[in-house]
């Protein structure tokens, strides 16, 4: 095992830039690594065979004195819902194995422009619907703390590949927790950017009002670089933001470095606190740590009530089944992916559609599918989408309220530990309540930050504290979350990744 | 409780164009009459006064230039299609007999 796998990428790209290690080093690290222990641990579904490729150009360049991007050169794993030209993409699904986008989606091509290293794509349940990887129409991803474990979901892939060191950075996409909550369960960080923030040209949709694509990665700092890349405006979204964004690295690095904390004024939300229960105690017990932690360090703690979050995972589960109800209807077996031909009956396009999708599409997939096409159908429309909808105004309201007495809210960022392989799979409504922390953010539009919070004592798994902050205020989540991880690492006295426990590499 | 029955899981499924087994059908109506009546909760809350959110950032009038921009080659287009004749998507029969 090579210790340049062990590097966070901003160490990993000074080096890279002062020439002590080059790209083509760095990038065979990784692929060793993955090649070594990506048999147990199941997250990418596909390796890019163009990563040495790459990897050389850059260096070439270097070599060559041209200006590089501030991660140049460092290897980066990309969820498979995004689009990439030189990779299959299929969001987890049968219905796209194996299609090869013509295009990039506006990410990856950011990522590629600032000549980072693709390394492959990383499992996920299948079109993002889903909290463990067990979706995927390609088996779960394991959770490198304990390998009967999920790494959470639905982008579990690109959280196992990070905490198992198999890449410094990923890419993933949250629409009701996918970043926040895999980043909980397996002592990662993943930050899902105010909506808009980053484009979703290219990210296969699943719900077009709630998606938004973020950084995976070992720390803040590592996190904002990589924002600073894929972040800002793309003409090619029409739900993307025009705002001027601030360099969110110099927020983690302020953060970090001075004593932002003193005078802080954090919310801690009553209903998701565990007040009522409905929380591991071990979580309950580092979150409650970290408030005291927190006030000690000079930060102003205060509860605040957030009467609607009660309502926002039933919300939740109405706009999303209604929206990838509509998005999915391209998976029609005419332009792309999978073609299936009807057993019995006309073979007319209605019906070898029907078969198709059929094939195609998984349970939990064809599950949200029909739950959609109800809650949009005549008659139910305003009952079900239309009040679902009006959750969302009542908890935005709710944030309004708690950000007008506090610069961030705070909470655990997963009601559990990362649960075993298997336990919730045939129970849905058990397993849609493990969003129940991370939804409300989604449904407001808010950026949110999961970052470790320490190992619960019961079972020695990693726990994750989550920080929101208000729409477009997204360097303030890195300034604030950089200073609490630095007031953790250092009463811990070391990251909390460098505690997991190390996995047994196969000889290639 | 709801009133989710097998008959209209299967109109629903004819709807969203996915061919489902009598034994998913099943299934199917169990599970979603849990769901359903676990989230119709939301009526409790979105009384008349309160305005509905369908955005969570809004925006007005996204426009970019009328102008010609590179696209997708015909080839580029084609190339994910399960079935092509020429420079077009071949697909079955649009109407059946019974049409």
């Amino acid at each position: 095992m090579s210790d340049l796998i062990k590097l966070s990428a901003a160490e990993l790209a000074s080096r890279l830039a002062a020439r002590e290690v080059s790209s083509v080093e760095a990038t065979q690290a990784h692929l060793d690594r993955i090649a070594a222990v990506d048999g147990d641990v199941h997250a990418f579904l596909h390796v890019s065979e163009h990563a040495l490729e790459t990897a050389a150009a850059i260096d070439a360049r270097r070599a060559a004195g041209e200006p590089l991007g501030a991660l140049a050169g460092v290897p980066i794993a990309i969820k498979d819902v995004l689009a990439t030209q030189d990779m299959p993409s299929t969001s987890g699904s049968k219905i796209l194995e194996g299609w090869v986008p013509p295009y990039d989606a506006t990410v990856v091509a950011r990522l590629r422009g600032a000549d980072l290293v693709p390394l492959g794509k990383t499992n996920m349940d299948e079109f993002a619907m889903g909290s463990s990887t067990e979706h995927s129409a390609y088996g779960p991803s394991h959770n490198p703390w304990d390998l009967s474990r999920t790494p959470g979901g639905s982008g579990g892939g690109s959280s196992a590949a990070v905490s198992a060191f198999e890449a410094p950075l990923a890419i993933g996409s949250d629409t009701g927790g996918s970043i926040r909550q895999p980043a909980a369960v397996t002592g990662s960080v993943g930050v899902k950017p105010t909506y808009g923030g980053v484009s979703r040209y290219g990210a296969i949709a699943l719900a077009s009002s709630l998606d938004q694509v973020g950084p995976v990665s070992r720390s803040v700092l590592d996190a904002a670089l990589l924002h600073d890349v894929i972040g800002g405006h793309d003409p090619l979204d029409s739900t993307s933001l025009g705002n001027a964004w601030p360099s969110m690295a110099d927020a983690a690095r302020r953060g970090a470095a001075g004593d932002g904390l003193k005078g802080l004024k954090v919310a801690v939300v009553k209903e998701l606190s565990g007040e009522g229960g409905g929380f591991q105690a071990g979580v309950k017990q580092r979150f409650d740590e970290t408030v005291a932690a927190l006030t000690a360090a000079g930060a102003e703690v205060v509860e605040v009530a957030a009467p609607s979050f009660e309502y926002a995972v039933a919300a939740y589960y109405l706009i999303l089944p209604a929206e990838a109800s509509s998005n999915l209807a391209r998976m029609d077996s005419v332009r792309f992916g999978l073609r299936v031909k009807p057993e019995a009956g006309p073979v007319t396009v209605e019906h070898v559609m029907s078969a198709t999708r059929d094939a195609g599409f998984g349970a939990e997939v064809k599950r949200r599918i029909i739950l959609g096409t109800y809650a949009l159908s005549a008659g139910y429309y305003d009952a079900y989408y239309g009040s679902a909808q009006k959750v969302r105004t009542l908890i935005q309201q709710d944030f309004a309220t708690a950000f007008a007495q506090a610069d961030v809210v705070i909470s655990p960022a997963a009601p559990t530990t990362a649960f075993e392989l298997g336990s919730l799979v045939n129970d849905p409504l058990a397993m849609y309540l493990n969003d129940v922390t991370t939804i409300p953010a989604n449904l407001a539009g808010i950026p949110g930050m999961s970052i470790p919070m320490g190992l619960a004592p019961e079972d020695g798994l990693p726990t994750g504290l989550q920080i929101l902050a208000p729409a477009h205020q997204d360097a303030r989540l890195y300034e604030v979350g950089a200073a609490i991880e630095t007031l953790l690492e250092d009463a811990w006295g070391h990251s909390l990744l460098s505690q997991a426990p190390l996995l047994t590499e196969v000889t290639r | 409780m709801s009133e989710i029955s097998t008959d209209l899981v299967r109109h629903l499924a004819g709807l969203a164009r996915i061919d489902l087994s009598e034994a998913e059908l099943e299934s199917l109506t169990g599970e979603l009459a849990k769901i359903v009546d676990s989230i119709a909760k939301v009526s409790e809350v979105a009384t008349p006064d309160v305005v509905a959110t369908s955005h969570p950032i809004p925006l007005q009038n996204v426009f970019r230039d009328d102008e010609v921009r590179p696209s997708l080659t015909v080839e580029q287009a084609l190339s994910g299609a399960p079935e092509r004749e020429g420079d077009r998507f071949k697909v079955a029969a649009i109407l059946d007999e019974e049409q």
